[in-house]
């Protein structure tokens, strides 16, 4: 694998995390518990969708086979979607949503304020944009994930179902191949080996204060990062990519 | 009419720029003072409205009874003297 072929994965990742989650979570469009936090979800579903277009952007002109973000979003089958697993997953219940977005978030506050350092200027551009938004939706996470577990024993009883039944989807956002190690070396990618302490320490402390008990550390899922999804993801892709797969090149 | 079971209501005064007055910008629910001003920052800052919020809890607001209005307002309407109509105005100066 050359260094190009690497950051052309590298980008493409970066970009399919963002445009899957995105897609869940505008589903909760008119779905919300109330007005507010409709926006507030769809806000962060455009927040997604701009990083997902960038780094779609990025990764199209690093591969120079002239594919712009469209025909990376629209024109790929599942196996060529390298997303985390966790991503896909539906939405389930609104603390299910919440307890996703704060696993997620909070992993993306330490990647993107690493990020920031890459010697690869465009990344580190997109990083330090995206950390400003991504600081927003932890602390939305947080609040929501805190109130829901300190709250009801209803609401309590859903968080945890949802940190117990996400748990293993949390191991491979810190997985590293052999791209992500030849990019190390030059500075560019981010050693997500280092990351995994902070975040622990961090969900660990906000569970506490959401009285939510860590989940004992087991199997983790694994197969996104290598474009092995599970069922879920292909039917997202065909809602996604209905119309420029049955109107090629269609335009308005 | 089913009682309204969103949570409190909170006003929102959104400031434009720095300096600017803070200008109500409409009403959401919130159950507390974070959520109240994440989502006054959710609903009415998203195209880049302003700078700095105020979140006020609805019930904190004394309003004036519309049963009132004659014996508040009314006066004023015939005291011609109390606008400073009757001075030159300088050259230029507008926001007066």
């Amino acid at each position: 694998m050359t260094q190009q072929q690497a950051l052309y994965n590298y980008a493409l990742r970066l970009g399919d995390n963002s445009l899957i989650l995105s897609a869940r979570l505008s589903e909760w469009c008119s779905n919300a518990p109330f007005l507010e936090e409709d926006l507030a979800l769809t806000n962060m579903a455009l927040d997604l969708i701009g990083r997902a277009q960038a780094m779609l952007k990025y990764a199209g002109e690093v591969e120079g086979k002239g594919r712009t973000e469209d025909d990376l979003a629209y024109r790929r089958g599942e196996r060529d979607y390298y997303n985390h697993l966790i991503m896909e997953l539906p939405n389930g219940d609104f603390a299910y949503t919440m307890v996703r977005q704060l696993f997620v978030s909070t992993y993306e506050l330490f990647f993107f304020e690493e990020l920031q350092k890459s010697t690869d200027a465009t990344l580190a551009a997109i990083a330090a944009k995206t950390l400003k938004e991504v600081k927003y939706h932890h602390l939305h996470a947080k609040d929501w994930v805190i109130r829901l577990g300190d709250g009801t024993a209803e609401s309590n009883a859903r968080v945890q179902k949802a940190v117990n039944a996400l748990w293993m989807y949390t191991g491979e956002m810190f997985e590293m191949d052999h791209a992500d190690t030849m990019l190390l070396k030059e500075g560019i990618a981010v050693n997500t080996d280092n990351l995994k302490l902070g975040w622990i320490q961090m969900v660990t402390q906000i569970l506490a204060l959401a009285n939510i008990d860590l989940p004992a550390d087991g199997y983790m899922q694994t197969g996104g990062r290598k474009g092995i999804h599970t069922e879920y993801l292909g039917h997202i892709l065909s809602e996604m990519q209905y119309l420029q797969r049955a109107y090629p090149d269609a335009t308005w | 009419m089913t009682a309204d079971n969103q949570l409190d209501v909170w006003e929102v005064f959104m400031q434009s720029k720095p300096g600017a007055n803070y200008i109500h910008a409409g009403s959401i629910h919130a159950s507390d003072k974070q959520m109240a001003l994440q989502n006054a920052r959710d609903t009415y800052s998203r195209r880049g409205e302003g700078t700095s919020i105020w979140v006020v809890p609805s019930s904190a607001i004394v309003a004036s009874n519309p049963e009132d209005n004659g014996m508040f307002f009314d006066p004023a309407n015939d005291k011609i003297y109390r606008h400073p109509t009757f001075y030159v105005m300088p050259e230029g100066a507008k926001a007066i």
